[in-house]
């Protein structure tokens, strides 16, 4: 049974597009089938991310529009062949994208996909109100930062009423991931620590992502860093939010840059 | 600064206090209210039967912790008011001098 996952957050530049490849990596590892999909029409980045902004032909727009079929739109991973991209439109206007479009294609996907994983563009526009309209599960990516929080807590309040399943009366489960935290610095309260950012947004949460250089480093060279760096303290946190996600108990711990040393925060697993 | 602020150091918790009370406010205005300003408006309403205040100048935290949770009010009661009665035992109000 197929899962539609969106990695939204209201603010911008928080790890949305970062987070949606390293964890469609991380799913597709183990020839999981995964697609990825671009809702930021006008400003996409996930081919950028992924290294494949040299082989987009059609996008979302047009396999809405029927000018392209979904087959001819889907770009596999060079490197993981049981992931794929659809990217978004870079010239067409974000009208373009209807909700009975995008319920079509998220149709479609649910018969070829385990993971249909939905990039949120920034904001609570059009965008990103389709991103995560027929979300089963949603990730909301927060920095341990006050407008950052500030939005996720807006974002949860959209999830639990514009969503296809919040009107059908049911709930999109949600999940909070912690991007850019440093560990020390929480410990001296400089930072707003895990425990802060949850208990403001009472939401569970499904993983902590360390700052790190190597985020940067992989979206340099167009590699999610779960595939660039696996064994970096961020692509480490990314795979355990993956085996979350499938269901497995992993421990809470943020990974810690020095290889095989784990900080453990607390042994709370998550929900 | 609150109680709690006193044992931690840097700014995290002054992050922390104005995210609470914000998120309290807006939430209420997006139609979800949540447990913290619930108790705010009935708090507010109790507490106004006996004494005169400003609504702003309630503050309402709640601290959670692993075995026992706080609720701290923090209420700002004007001088020249005169407050009509006992104010009950478990809402600790402090009363500002102006």
């Amino acid at each position: 049974m197929a899962q539609v996952l969106v990695v939204t957050s209201g603010k911008g530049g928080v790890g949305k597009t970062t987070s949606t490849a390293a964890l469609g990596a991380a799913l597709a590892h183990d020839g999981t089938k995964v697609v990825v999909i671009d809702f930021d029409v006008g400003l996409r980045n996930l081919d950028l991310v992924l290294g494949a902004e040299r082989r987009v032909v059609f996008d979302l727009i047009n396999v809405i529009n029927g000018v392209a079929k979904l087959p001819q739109a889907l770009i596999r991973d060079k490197r993981l062949e049981s992931l794929y991209l659809l990217p978004a439109s870079q010239t067409r206007d974000k009208e373009a994208l209807t909700e009975d479009g995008v319920a079509k294609v998220i149709e479609e996907l649910r018969t070829k996909f385990d993971w249909i994983i939905c990039d949120s563009p920034a904001g609570i526009e059009r965008g990103a109100t389709l991103a995560m309209r027929y979300a089963d599960a949603a990730i909301i990516v927060t920095n341990p930062e006050v407008s950052s929080v500030r939005d996720s807590d807006r974002i949860i309040g959209l999830l639990d009423s514009k969503t296809a399943k919040a009107e059908r009366g049911e709930r999109v489960d949600k999940h909070i991931l912690i991007t850019r935290y440093h560990s020390s610095r929480a410990a001296r309260g400089e930072m707003l620590a895990i425990d802060d950012v949850l208990e403001i947004l009472s939401t569970p949460l499904l993983g902590v992502i360390p700052e790190s250089q190597e985020v940067l480093r992989a979206s340099n060279v167009g590699s999610p860093v779960t595939l660039n760096n696996p064994q970096s303290a961020p692509a480490r946190a990314y795979f355990d939010v993956a085996r979350r996600l499938k269901g497995e108990r992993v421990p809470m711990v943020v990974p810690s840059e020095t290889k095989g040393i784990f900080n453990r925060l607390f042994s709370r697993n998550a929900a | 600064m609150s109680l709690f602020g006193l044992f931690r150091r840097g700014s995290a918790p002054i992050a922390r206090e104005r995210l609470q009370i914000l998120l309290s406010h807006e939430r209420v205005a997006c139609g979800r209210p949540d447990l913290l300003s619930i108790l705010r408006e009935e708090i507010i309403a109790v507490i106004g039967r006996h004494a005169s205040f400003e609504p702003d100048k309630v503050q309402i935290k709640m601290e959670r912790g692993k075995s026992v949770s706080t609720l701290a009010i923090e209420l700002e009661i004007p001088n020249r008011d005169q407050v009509l009665g006992a104010v009950p035992p478990s809402v600790a109000a402090r009363h500002e001098l102006l």
